[in-house]
């Protein structure tokens, strides 16, 4: 198969106290074009750490990056970036910080095709009355949605999403994810995510690789989620894939992600007996 | 009762202050300070000043507004080029470590350092270049040296405090120098650069008086020192309570200002 994104024997060292401690290592990874990939793990295990080495915004010990044919170096706009904080510029409004990044890409276009692809991704969003706001005036989950609309509008290779819903309560989450995966079939972006929501994981993704704990933290194993789409939150409750999936993550996450070698994997786990904490 | 009374606290407790402290004075200038003049001396000196408040008799013998008219003048300009030189130092100290570990050490001992001792130096470095009003320039030399410093160091403080989110969307989104400069960095840095130039104004107008004294040039602190040469002490208080009046003034209107950047 050729990957759309791969990641090859990825390091990532960080200096501290007690000399140079590795956090990240041997992380391989292929990502297909179109795919929605989410890393889930525990917090500190080095999974945004792993998103922000494609980002570009912390340096790579060892290893390499390749996207779409050709190697990463640094960040760029090719690659929407959706932080957990939604990071908008507060003396700008939602409209400005949109064209932020459109007037940085699309810089051949005319000013006005530059705000109608503005206008058309907070719209999607459903910002459509909000355009002229600055951050301080929209809510949490509102401005969020800016993050997504400045993600998307800029047209990028692909999607990264960094906890993007940690922040916001859960009926805004839900709210939020539906938005996202809407755009996500609309664009058939490939998307990476970081989380450590397995219903969430599990909503959205077409795999969900699941993170060992740090220090060395690797990838523990790799769950193929072959739920029907479009998903609805409601029958897919009733599924026993899903409930047989949610219940390896969460035994993975219990159990398995603590043992320092990544363990092959084993489907034993019956998921009556597993307690649910979510 | 008691709370119809506490209604008016806002005004009436300055009133007692102000009336406290007209009572000390009086008290004073008839008790252990024989040449202080009391209060209804001073305003009886003082009247002609206040009530014609733009009249000018002569180089040193003014209305009090055109005194401070003139010193505002001189304190504008020395400001401004304490914030044009203050704000860029500031930048480049936030910027890079290596400049602010080579230039830290002497702002640190040229900070404290009193207008007093700078307005000398003005005087003899200027003093060579031709066609040039050498006591204004040397007043101005003062007035930005003394004032820029609570400009530099907040900027400073301001350009480290920028978080980083923001300048990773300034990386992500590959924002030119200029861009990440003027779209990002001064908006974000705004909020303290204004803490900074409220500070200055503040000592840019404190710097006033010195230079004024020192050069002679017609302000309110010039008159002042020039109404103690001769042997004329009313008007020393009228200018106390102007330079105090219009350097509280000052600082009010900058709060305001500095107040709308606080929620940018």
């Amino acid at each position: 198969m050729s990957a759309h994104l791969e990641l090859f024997n990825l390091k990532k060292v960080y200096a501290s106290a007690r000399g140079p401690q590795t956090i990240v290592q041997d992380f391989n990874l292929k990502i297909a074009k179109g795919e929605f990939v989410t890393i889930i793990g525990h917090s500190g295990c080095g999974k945004s750490t792993v998103l922000m080495m494609i980002a570009g915004l912390t340096e790579i010990r060892d290893g390499g990056i390749i996207l779409a044919g050709r190697e990463l170096s640094g960040p760029g706009p090719d690659r929407g970036i959706v932080f957990q904080s939604p990071s908008l510029l507060p003396w700008m409004t939602a409209r400005e910080n949109v064209m932020l990044g459109i007037n940085q890409v699309f810089f051949t276009a005319t000013r006005l095709e530059r705000e109608q692809i503005a206008e058309y991704y907070l719209t999607v969003v459903g910002l459509a009355d909000f355009m002229d706001k600055r951050p301080a005036e929209l809510s949490q989950g509102m401005r969020q949605r800016v993050g997504i609309a400045r993600a998307f509008a800029l047209k990028p290779k692909m999607l990264l999403l960094d906890e993007p819903f940690g922040m916001l309560d859960s009926l805004t989450r839900y709210e939020l994810q539906q938005v996202l995966i809407n755009l996500w079939r609309r664009n058939q972006i490939t998307t990476v995510m970081v989380t450590h929501d397995v219903d969430e994981a599990l909503y959205l993704s077409d795999r969900v690789v699941c993170m060992t704990d740090g220090p060395e933290a690797g990838i523990g194993e790799i769950l193929e989620v072959k739920l029907p789409r479009p998903r609805d939150r409601k029958t897919l409750m009733e599924h026993p894939e899903y409930h047989r999936l949610r219940a390896t993550l969460i035994e993975f996450l219990e159990v398995r992600a603590h043992q320092r070698k990544p363990m092959p994997a084993h489907q034993t786990a019956p998921a009556e007996s597993i307690p649910v904490s979510a | 009762m008691k709370n119809q009374w506490h209604r008016f606290d806002f005004i009436l407790l300055p009133v007692l202050g102000g009336i406290f402290i007209l009572l000390l004075w009086h008290i004073s200038s008839h008790t252990w300070s024989g040449d202080l003049p009391d209060p209804a001396k001073t305003w009886h000196e003082s009247k002609p000043y206040v009530l014609d408040p733009w009249g000018k008799r002569g180089e040193l013998d003014q209305g009090i507004l055109r005194f401070t008219l003139l010193s505002l003048g001189l304190v504008a300009k020395g400001y401004a080029i304490a914030l044009i030189l203050g704000t860029p130092i500031g930048f480049c100290l936030g910027l890079s470590p290596t400049f602010t570990k080579i230039f830290d050490p002497i702002i640190q001992i040229l900070r404290p350092v009193s207008p007093l001792a700078w307005l000398p130096l003005g005087m003899v470095l200027f003093a060579k270049i031709k066609g040039i009003n050498i006591t204004e320039i040397a007043a101005l030399f003062t007035i930005a040296l003394c004032s820029m410093w609570p400009t530099v160091l907040n900027t400073a403080v301001g350009v480290r405090a920028i978080p980083t989110d923001y300048l990773n969307v300034a990386r992500v989104l590959k924002l030119s120098r200029w861009k990440t400069l003027t779209r990002v960095m001064i908006p974000a840095t705004l909020p303290y650069m204004f803490t900074g130039f409220r500070l200055s104004l503040g000592i840019a107008w404190l710097v006033i008086v010195a230079a004024e004294m020192l050069t002679g040039r017609p302000g309110v602190g010039g008159f002042l020192w020039q109404q103690y040469n001769a042997l004329v002490y009313e008007q020393i208080i009228l200018c106390i309570l102007t330079i105090g009046g219009t350097g509280f003034i000052l600082d009010r209107l900058m709060s305001v200002i500095e107040r709308r950047f606080k929620t940018a």
